[in-house]
């Protein structure tokens, strides 16, 4: 398999203060990766490093091309759609508006009409509050949003930023099963930041461990889940 | 009645105007979270470029549309030159950029035309309206032509994809970007707007108070007025807040002995102290609640 994204030496700034120290890791094409953490750890600032909203030196390479130099803008326009933290909602502007907004960079007119209707389908509670302010949804509905209006790129790689962030347990496996089906039937790469590690560990193929601003331990999703220090520091038995 | 009627129209008439220039300061507001102390400057050059057009010989609506791209072209060149090195700059070094950029082009318009008045032309005429005394053709065609750019702004910014993504950059940049939204260009489009707007706004006015560097003054503290009275998070809130303040300015004038013409301009400004200690959100803008 090729890394459709590989990052080498990546380091990150906020002003004097260093948050990534030289960090590795690969995407494979097709795969759901998660990368687990602490509060701090740095893994927020990864996205956002990939994205180029903050300082960052070393290598990004997705399908082949590097990412350094490149504005916000451009990267998105690439095909890498990401959801930040507090999910990114234009709340002053209706559902509909939003997912438009997700396609705002594509030319098929018709493809966009069609893959509102398709995200319609994957998240019904969107279709009934279609004209509603996207900010009176609850954070559930607003997660939800917020992964439709990234799919409506049709994006080839989606990075989420704590996705359960907030939300009652339920919904978080309802997200979960969502984005699992995302990944296999939409062939949408996908990398989950996340802090519930269980549930990301279930729902990925592949995990990374990052702890102040370097990564620690990678390896399948199964062979991190069963490892002894991960048990203890991040699933709490 | 009839004295009473007839101030109402013509407050609407020169509310006109005061809505287009409100209507700049806050499209320019919502792009950059500042006041553009030289939007009537700015609409003052617009308004000579077109005055220059027709001595050269070019008919009224000829002037009017070159103009229009003039101002569009210009606003977004200001951006690009001035604003966009300042984005990230302190508050008051954007109002010292914006008080230079008063200044420079007050003077350059000064040099270029001089300051004594000159007769700006009407295309509607100034006969009586439909054989009414209560508003001539001209205050009509002012209305009418407001009230035309007013529908077309609002369809453009509610049903086309370049004004989804102007609504979005202004009001959630990162998110914005993450869309795959060009923010930056977004905000000189503003400005490009912004300055055409203007420039209708003084074209308008020009045959009222005569056209010379000064002229727009007045005219732009009324649209301040406006803007902060309707909210300057809010388009609808600044139009309708220009028409409040023309009609306003008109019946104080009139009906409160001693204002006059000398007391109004200050009752303008008396109006924008007394909305941002009442309700400084103004009638239709959004309370700004800043996280920390």
């Amino acid at each position: 398999m090729t890394a459709m994204l590989n990052v080498k030496d990546l380091r990150a700034y906020y002003g004097q203060v260093q948050a990534l120290h030289g960090l590795e890791f690969r995407l494979n094409e097709g795969s759901l990766t998660t990368l687990l953490g602490a509060n701090g750890a740095g893994k927020t600032t990864t996205l956002r490093a990939i994205c180029n909203m903050v300082r960052s030196t070393g290598s990004i390479e997705f399908e082949g091309a590097s990412l350094s130099g490149r504005s916000t803008e451009n990267i998105v326009r690439l095909g890498i759609a990401h959801v930040p933290q507090g999910r990114g909602t234009f709340t002053t502007m209706t559902v509909e508006e939003n997912l438009q907004l997700g396609a705002i960079t594509r030319k098929d007119s018709a493809g966009i009409v069609s893959d509102i209707e398709r995200m319609y389908d994957h998240f019904p509670v969107l279709k009934q509050r279609h004209t509603q302010q996207a900010g009176t949804l609850s954070g559930g509905e607003q997660q939800m949003l917020a992964v439709a209006r990234a799919l409506m790129l049709r994006p080839r790689l989606m990075l989420l930023d704590e996705p359960s962030f907030g939300l009652a347990p339920l919904i978080v496996r309802d997200l979960f099963r969502i984005l699992g089906k995302i990944n296999r039937e939409d062939k949408v790469t996908i990398l989950v930041v996340e802090q519930n590690a269980q549930l990301a560990l279930e729902l990925a193929d592949k995990a990374y461990v990052i702890e102040t601003g370097r990564i620690v331990m990678s390896g399948s999703a199964n062979e991190i889940a069963n490892n002894e220090d991960v048990r203890k520091s991040y699933l709490g038995y | 009645m009839e004295l009473f009627t007839n101030q109402v129209l013509a407050g609407i008439a020169t509310g006109a105007i005061y809505a287009c220039m409100a209507l700049a300061v806050v499209m320019i507001y919502q792009a950059i979270d500042h006041l553009n102390f030289a939007q009537g400057e700015m609409a003052m050059f617009s308004t000579f470029i077109a005055w220059q057009l027709m001595q050269w010989g070019v008919p009224y609506w000829g002037a009017f549309v070159l103009t229009l791209a003039f101002s569009f072209v210009a606003g977004i060149a200001i951006e690009r030159l001035l604003f966009k090195p300042l984005a990230k700059a302190p508050i008051l070094t954007n109002v010292a950029g914006f008080i230079a950029l008063y200044a420079i082009i007050n003077s350059f318009a000064g040099l270029i035309w001089d300051f004594t008045i000159k007769q700006f032309p009407t295309p509607f005429g100034s006969s009586p309206f439909l054989g009414s005394q209560l508003i001539s053709t001209h205050q009509a065609g002012m209305i009418g032509v407001t009230l035309v750019l007013l529908i077309l702004l609002f369809f453009f910014f509610r049903f086309t994809r370049i004004g989804l993504a102007m609504r979005a950059a202004a009001a959630m940049p990162e998110s914005a970007r993450l869309v795959g939204i060009n923010t930056s260009w977004m905000i000189a489009l503003g400005w490009g707007m912004a300055a055409a707007i203007g420039s209708i706004a003084g074209m308008m006015i020009a045959p009222v108070v005569f056209l010379e560097p000064n002229m727009m003054l007045g005219v732009l503290i009324y649209g301040f007025a406006a803007a902060v009275l309707g909210g300057l998070t809010s388009p609808l809130g600044a139009v309708v807040g220009g028409f409040l303040v023309g009609i306003f300015e008109n019946l104080v004038g009139t009906y409160i002995p001693g204002v006059g013409n000398e007391l109004k301009l200050p009752i303008a400004l008396a109006l924008i102290i007394v909305v941002l200690v009442v309700k400084p959100a103004g009638l239709f803008g959004r309370p700004i609640v800043k996280r920390v």
